[in-house]
């Protein structure tokens, strides 16, 4: 039997006196896209940073494909909502990829012909010998993207990533995550405060309530792959989620 | 294309505009000194100053001595450069260090450099090694404060990436750190590469028998004012030198690491 992608048990995480998350529970299966949505201040980018080791819990349990989580780990890539601050300006678009292979002592040629094959698969390999502040934000969240695919992590975790860009950018991306997601059988965990997003992109949607940060409902979505911008978001399943959600996390 | 070539001619009229206020100088001094309003004992004439640069650069003086101060000014950057970049890497990146560090440091700082040239003197005596240390012990400082304010300033994300790459304590260091705080660090040894030049040339003019500040007081000394005025002339020109060339540098090899780089 294929082990959870992450598994997470009882996990309690507070600042000082703050309690941000309380005894959340959740299984990503493997290969999943779980979307997590909540309003700002209910932990979600906690969330994220303690599934990616980066915090560590005051309490609780996380497993990583079978193997408890203890720091970080190149497994787990964590994709950034401010792409801006996330790229290192200083080097090429290309070699901002290719710091992963780098790590791992890639020689040169290698590291160059794989960052470029990523590039071209997320439609930058025009851009490769630019520096990230001279693309728009667009790209440079897909370089970031691609940045993550290089580590070859297991586990996605995509913190708004899209939240910054506009609506158009938004959705292309969106479809992209989607194919690439299935096509390299990486599990994702997606957070978002766009619920619309969150029910086109996920397989379950997780609706946290805030202060302090709780599991409120699982959804599971009966939607078919691949999604489309306009038929999927018609979809009577999708109309129900999203009436769900709403009702839960903004009231009726 | 016409426009271009009017901007390039405003240009050079702009650059020529900078000239007019020393040249007209020049022209009144000269004049002072040949109607005798100026004294020559002290004011030599430009020309007699010329004549005098030109023979000591011609005999090779001149060129010594600027090699001798510039060896110790640019030993003692490097070297207060390497130290003051490695410790304020450490003391940036550990807070800790710092509450055990800081009260010393902040204790020998106000030090002025020149009061411990009597200190290196003892250690080494006259001499290349003493000069560098007293401009090492001065250039530490502004490097040293910039270098972890720096790494104080850096964005945290960074770290959050290399973490995420499993990347060892080097490769942190290499590829993260050190690339995010360059600009800023070179910011802070061209302060101290102005401040190298004047503690060297102090040096050589106290004690060092030796360089550009040892050739001006013999200069001095032994009465000759148009030698004298040609080589706070040319200690100016060199010091402006080194510091365009340090900018050059600063823009040819270092623009990428500008936090706004390609912006």
């Amino acid at each position: 039997m294929i082990p959870n992608a992450l598994q997470v048990r009882q996990l309690s995480m507070s600042f000082g006196t703050h309690l941000v998350l309380d005894r959340i529970d959740l299984d990503v299966s493997d290969g999943e896209f779980l979307s997590v949505v909540g309003a700002s201040g209910c932990g979600k980018t906690t969330l994220l940073r303690l599934l990616a080791g980066l915090i560590v819990p005051t309490a609780g349990e996380m497993v990583a494909l079978g193997r408890p989580i203890s720091g970080p780990s190149r497994e787990r890539a964590i994709v950034f909502q401010d792409y801006s601050r996330s790229l290192l300006p200083w080097r090429r678009v290309w070699t901002n990829v290719a710091l992963a292979y780098e790590v791992r002592g890639v020689p040169y040629k290698e590291r160059r012909g794989r960052a470029y094959a990523l590039l071209e698969r997320m439609g930058l390999g025009a851009v490769g010998e630019y520096f990230p502040g001279q693309l728009s934000g667009g790209m440079q969240q897909r370089v970031q993207i691609a940045r993550c695919l290089a580590q070859e992590p297991r586990v996605m975790l995509m913190d708004e990533p899209f939240g910054a860009l506009d609506a158009l950018t938004r959705q292309s991306l969106q479809d992209e995550i989607a194919r690439l997601a299935a096509q390299q059988r990486v599990t994702v965990v997606f957070i978002t405060h766009d619920l619309e997003e969150a029910i086109y992109l996920g397989d379950r949607v997780v609706a946290l309530s805030p202060n302090p940060g709780r599991v409120a409902e699982i959804v599971r979505l009966e939607l078919p792959r691949p999604r489309h911008q306009l038929t999927t978001r018609e979809d009577p399943a999708f109309l129900g989620a999203r009436h769900r959600l709403f009702n839960l996390l903004v009231g009726p | 294309m016409a426009r271009n070539r009017q901007a390039a001619g405003w240009r050079a009229i702009g650059s020529l505009r900078g000239v007019a206020i020393p040249a007209l100088l020049l022209a009144l001094w000269e004049a002072g000194a040949a109607l005798g309003v100026v004294p020559e004992d002290t004011m030599s004439r430009p020309s007699a100053i010329a004549v005098a640069g030109w023979r000591a650069l011609w005999d090779g003086s001149l060129v010594l001595a600027t090699i001798q101060t510039f060896q110790c000014a640019l030993i003692g950057l490097a070297l207060a450069a390497m130290i003051a970049i490695a410790s304020g890497v450490l003391i940036g990146l550990l807070p800790a260090l710092e509450a055990v560090v800081g009260p010393t440091l902040d204790a020998i700082r106000p030090v002025p450099a020149v009061a411990i040239i009597p200190l290196a003197l003892l250690i080494y005596g006259f001499g290349v090694r003493m000069e560098v240390l007293v401009v090492t012990f001065a250039c530490v400082w502004p490097i040293l404060i910039v270098a972890v304010s720096a790494v104080r300033g850096m964005e945290p994300r960074l770290m959050d990436i290399a973490r995420t790459l499993e990347m060892s304590l080097a490769a942190r260091l290499w590829r993260i750190v050190l690339p995010a705080v360059l600009a800023r660090i070179a910011v802070g040894v061209r302060v101290s590469a102005g401040i190298a030049l004047v503690v060297a040339v102090t040096v050589e003019i106290v004690l060092n028998p030796q360089g550009l500040g040892y050739s001006l007081t013999v200069a001095a000394q032994s009465l000759h004012p148009d030698l004298m005025w040609a080589e706070l002339l040319w200690v100016g020109l060199t010091g402006w030198a080194f510091n365009r060339l340090l900018t050059m540098i600063d823009r040819r090899w270092l623009w990428r690491f500008h936090a706004w780089a390609g912006a």
